[in-house]
């Protein structure tokens, strides 16, 4: 039997569905708010200016202890890497040369990304279980490694936005590509030392 | 020479390169070599004249196992090679890692879900799909949160890409030094992909206009993460869980990742767990220590996204073996970031002269392409190369025209025209033209 009621309900439902450009949140009634508490738990991102930061803290000394138990087995006492695991630091002035090497100190621009990826995936083999104290006191034994602090420094969210990164400048943008012309000759083209 | 490591490396025990090396040795040491379809381990064909004709063959005269036998179907025992390999001294775990799919031994342009090359930066995650959830927060209106149920009700299409790690070629910047084309293009794969369009989900959310970038992470132990901007998330990004016709494999983010088609495959997160919008990039380490390109005066470029267009060939390819002279047909894939692939031309005498060679429809957006083209081989060295052009007009570069502009420390973006040498006896080799 034709119910009216229905039908118009079903119209207006298709309206809905066939009007996107309104763009209109909440169309499907999909899924649920997410609570602060559920998204603090996994927004472990921070921002370049230093927001999203925890509210904790961690210096050199306390860094070194934790970073020669956890880390330095694969990183070195010094961040010069044990056999073929990353290098930590070191490669000033390498960038320009024919056998660059890239460390916190030498090419990563900026500090905070250092703090965010410690606390998402290292140490490598038990990722994201620091605490906040201890992937600041970390962090900054790195920072400490690279000479870009000094022994008596304490990291937290303010301390780290003073940090001088010496490649902060380094990276340029937008993209450039296409960068190179290629031209689809056909015949007798110039070649290299090819046939 | 890296070459030479590669050798060493098949004393490691369980390793592939293990029967490469002992396959190598066995074609020096002589002997009818068949034509060799892989470019790694072809086990060399053993003959009953007892199954040829006249004979009745064996498998004939009797029943094979019913229905069932085989619950989830494997490919054929004969094609036991054609498996994924990774390079052992190229990273110090392989949990960390990247694997290459098998070219050589593909048709068409699908890859087998198997076969998808692999790059993880904390191992594959083992995870139960009931527990798995999406959040999408940061300028939305409503910061939402899905179960992998509620994700698969939203209205869902399918599309075939293909998704490429920028890395491909990225060993060669300075020397050939892959014996075959799984090695030297083998981090590009192409399947369907099937699941939401972004766009949807952030209009869902009610994304605040002033939000120009969106933070993608996963649920793997690394939360692997990247910036993505808003403009692509809006045009043609997806939150996939399938693939070509079947739940994702978890080495390709089950059960659920987002593919951004044409982009650096970094940027394709897997195990997707989080999407937050904001204003600015977050510059995390994949986006600045790693998958940034270094240019010879130490300065590097940053959000390289596009994989610009490439190609190469897969038969006759860097370590096979032509059996002999006469008609062979060349193919190859060709495949752009920017769009469809409007032609591919293929040499034979490195480069002097070109010809078009003929594409398979349906020629896709962002998608393999399968290029064929008739030859002759007369028993004279040859050098194969493939040409490809997008529809924006690009022609694939030289690897001189590359190095000059960049320098040879990039690493990533290297897609540039390769040349498999062919010599009198039919041995082919990889080679670098100056
Ligand atoms: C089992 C070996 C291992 C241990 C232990 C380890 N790491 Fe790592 N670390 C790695 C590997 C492997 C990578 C590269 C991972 C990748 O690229 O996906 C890495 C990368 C890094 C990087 C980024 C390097 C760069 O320039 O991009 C930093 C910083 C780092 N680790 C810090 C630490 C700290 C701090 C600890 C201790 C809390 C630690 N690691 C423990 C293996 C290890």
């Amino acid at each position: 039997m034709f119910n009216s009621a229905k039908f118009i309900g079903g119209f207006l439902g298709s309206l809905l569905l066939v009007t996107p450009l309104l763009a209109e949140p909440l169309q499907y009634k999909l899924g649920r708010i997410a609570t602060d508490k559920e998204i603090a738990g996994w927004d472990i991102s921070v921002g370049p200016d230093g927001s999203n930061l925890p509210d904790a803290k961690g210096t050199v000394l306390q860094g070194e202890k934790l970073y020669q138990t956890k880390c330095a087995y694969c990183h070195g006492e010094f961040g010069e890497a044990v056999g073929r695991w990353p290098v930590l630091m070191g490669g000033e002035e390498s960038l320009a040369s024919m056998e660059p090497v890239k460390t916190v100190g030498s090419y990563w621009p900026y500090a905070t990304s250092v703090f965010s990826y410690i606390r998402r995936a290292m140490p490598f083999y038990n990722p994201q279980t620091l605490s906040d104290e201890e992937t600041y006191a970390i962090t900054a034994y790195v920072f400490y490694l690279n000479d870009l602090v000094d022994e008596e420094f304490e990291l937290n969210s303010e301390s780290i936005m003073e940090i001088e990164m010496p490649n902060s400048t380094g990276f340029y943008g937008p993209d450039p590509r296409p960068d190179v012309q290629n031209v689809a000759c056909m015949k007798n083209c110039v070649t290299g030392q090819g046939l | 020479m890296a070459k030479t490591k590669i050798t060493e490396l098949s004393t490691e025990p369980n390793s592939d390169l293990d029967r490469r090396s002992f396959l190598r040795k066995s074609l020096a040491a002589g002997g009818a070599v068949a034509a060799a379809s892989a470019g790694a381990t072809q086990v060399l064909a053993e003959v009953n004249p007892a199954n040829l004709p006249p004979n009745k063959p064996i498998w004939s005269q009797m029943l094979g196992p019913g229905v069932t036998q085989s619950p989830y179907g494997s490919p054929s025992p004969h094609e036991a090679h054609v498996v994924r390999r990774n390079i052992g001294w190229l990273t110090s775990s392989t949990q960390s890692s990247i694997n290459f799919t098998p070219l050589q031994d593909l048709h068409g342009i699908i890859t087998p879900n198997g076969l998808h090359f692999e790059r993880h930066h904390g191992g594959v995650p083992s995870i139960n799909p009931n527990e798995h959830r999406l959040i999408i927060h940061g300028m939305v209106k409503y910061p939402l949160m899905f179960t992998m149920e509620e994700l698969m009700r939203f209205p869902s299409e399918s599309h075939i890409h293909f998704i490429e790690c920028p890395a491909n070629g990225g060993m060669e910047w300075k020397d050939a030094q892959m014996e075959s084309v799984q090695f030297t293009h083998g981090m590009v794969s192409c399947c369907e992909w099937t699941g939401v369009k972004v766009s949807t989900l952030l209009d869902e959310v009610g994304v605040d206009p002033k939000g120009t970038w969106v933070l993608a992470e996963g649920a793997d132990g690394g939360a692997m993460d990247r910036s993505i901007p808003m403009e692509k998330m809006m045009d043609d990004a997806m939150i996939c869980w399938a693939q070509n016709g079947e739940r994702l494999r978890p080495e390709q983010g089950y059960p659920v990742r987002l593919l951004v088609p044409g982009f650096e495959g970094n940027m394709n997160i897997k195990w997707i767990r989080r999407l937050k919008v904001g204003t600015v990039p977050w510059m995390t380490r994949e986006e600045t220590s790693k998958y940034t390109d270094l240019m010879e005066d130490g300065t590097a470029r940053q959000f390289t996204f596009v994989q610009e267009t490439n190609s190469c060939i897969t038969y006759p390819s860097a370590g096979q073996q032509l059996s002999h002279k006469g008609f062979h047909e060349i193919n190859g894939l060709a495949w752009s970031g920017r769009g469809k692939i409007k032609q591919v031309d293929v040499s034979v005498d490195g480069g002097r002269n070109w010809r078009a060679a003929k594409l398979q429809e349906p020629v896709m957006n962002k998608c393999l392409t399968r290029f064929r083209i008739p030859w002759q081989w007369n028993g004279e060295k040859a050098q194969l190369q493939s040409r490809a052009i997008d529809e924006t007009g690009y022609v694939q570069p030289t690897l001189v025209q590359l190095r000059k502009v960049r320098g040879v420390n990039s690493i990533y973006h290297k897609n540039s025209i390769y040349t498999w040498e062919i010599d009198t006896n039919g041995g082919i080799k990889n080679v670098q033209l100056g």
